[in-house]
């Protein structure tokens, strides 16, 4: 039997590049791996396949694009995330958020517009000529808001 | 269903239901300036007015819809699952940051030009529908005076605005909420705190308020409130 210790792989951070609290970085940001950033950013951030997490020390002047964006520090700038944006207590986000998903946690302060956009379906593989199912109509589907109200005003 | 189930289903019935268990989540640390709320101070009620903002937008989906309530989360659900784009702002929390606690401060026309340009600096008629809930009863007159007016630029015609006044007029302060769109017609209210209200509001001052828009109607709730549905 082996004496030698056993290593725990540091899987997380070997994927994860971070711009440490005392960084500022003004400039364009690219990156093929997640991304943490802990301090001053001012330019764009993008990774488009990854995660980027904005600390609570971090303070970004940025439009950030990734596949997943959390914030628990600062942002300015439009978020755009393919898949979901997660915005926690502490956070302040001022900016316009494009994603598919959005989570947000009472307490953080948020300003600007939320445009949901689901990612479009993979297209049909070729020669798989299935007959499409029909669709109920919309008009059979209940709407939250498709009934009249009961009430009538009582002035004017 | 059990005996004891049945019977409390009867009795709650009415327009309020205490939420107890699902305690409230804890105002917005940027709220801290209101004084502080009662204990049991979350409770869902039916609301007319949401009920009727909703059924003037019906059947229409990509609208613009600006909630001055600040983000949560209940409520991005409820109108991105209709379809609409949310735009979201805190006037409170604006209002804090602009004037201080003090409504006197309100009156500084150098400010209200900076809390309008912090909240509502859109382009002329971008908004289809307006959720003001109760912010506007904590405005001084010349700030409400000036939000009124900006709104009327930034709503499209036909379009609406949801506000909320306290009925009472013998009281100097009055509760703020949070309101959450559980449905259509239903809101989870949270109360926040206690806030001085800048005056009194009856139905002549709010049609002489929105004498720039459309229409104006009145709902009034068993909770000595008045909700007011505005057409641009």
């Amino acid at each position: 039997m082996s004496s030698t210790p056993h290593r725990v792989p540091e899987a997380d951070s070997r994927n994860t590049a971070t711009i440490g609290k005392a960084v500022r970085i003004v400039g364009q940001i690219y990156t093929k791996e997640d991304l943490n950033v802990d301090g001053d950013v001012e330019g764009t951030i993008e990774s488009s396949d990854n995660k980027v997490t904005i600390g609570t020390t971090g303070r970004v002047q940025a439009s950030v694009k990734a596949r997943e964006v959390v914030i628990f520090g600062q942002v300015q700038g439009n978020v755009e995330a393919a898949n979901k944006v997660d915005i926690r207590r502490e956070a302040k986000l001022v900016g316009d958020i494009t994603t598919a998903r959005i989570s947000i946690e009472d307490g953080a302060l948020f300003k600007g517009s939320i445009d949901i956009r689901k990612p479009e379906p993979k297209p049909a593989v070729p020669g798989a000529d299935t007959p499409a199912k029909p669709t109920p109509s919309a008009a059979s589907s209940g709407s939250p808001a498709s009934s009249a109200p009961a009430g009538t005003p009582v002035n004017r | 269903m059990l005996l004891q189930e049945k019977f409390r289903s009867i009795f709650n019935r009415g327009s309020e239901t205490p939420v107890p268990a699902r305690a409230p989540s804890l105002p917005s640390p940027g709220l801290s300036f209101l004084k502080p709320a009662r204990k049991d101070a979350t409770s869902t009620r039916q609301s007319r007015g949401l009920e009727q903002f909703f059924f003037n937008l019906h059947g229409q989906v990509g609208l613009s819809i600006l909630d001055l309530a600040g983000a949560s989360q209940q409520n991005i659900d409820f109108l991105t699952s209709l379809g609409h784009k949310i735009y979201s702002a805190n006037v409170l929390h604006s209002m804090q940051e602009c004037f201080g606690s003090d409504p006197s401060g309100q009156t500084n026309p150098g400010r209200i030009e900076y809390f309008l340009r912090s909240n509502f600096d859109y382009p002329p008629a971008t908004f289809d529908g307006v959720l003001m809930w109760d912010s506007m009863q904590f405005m001084s007159q010349a700030l409400l005076n000036a939000t009124v007016e900006r709104l009327a630029d930034i709503m499209r015609p036909q379009s609406y605005l949801l506000a909320f006044f306290t009925v009472n007029d013998k009281v100097q302060e009055v509760a703020s909420y949070s309101f959450r769109i559980q449905d259509n017609k239903t809101l989870l209210v949270t109360e926040l705190g206690m806030r001085s209200t800048g005056h009194v509001f009856n139905n002549r001052s709010l049609e002489k308020l929105f004498g720039k828009f459309e229409s104006v109607k009145f709902f009034l709730t068993r909770e000595n409130l008045r909700e007011v549905i505005v057409r641009r």
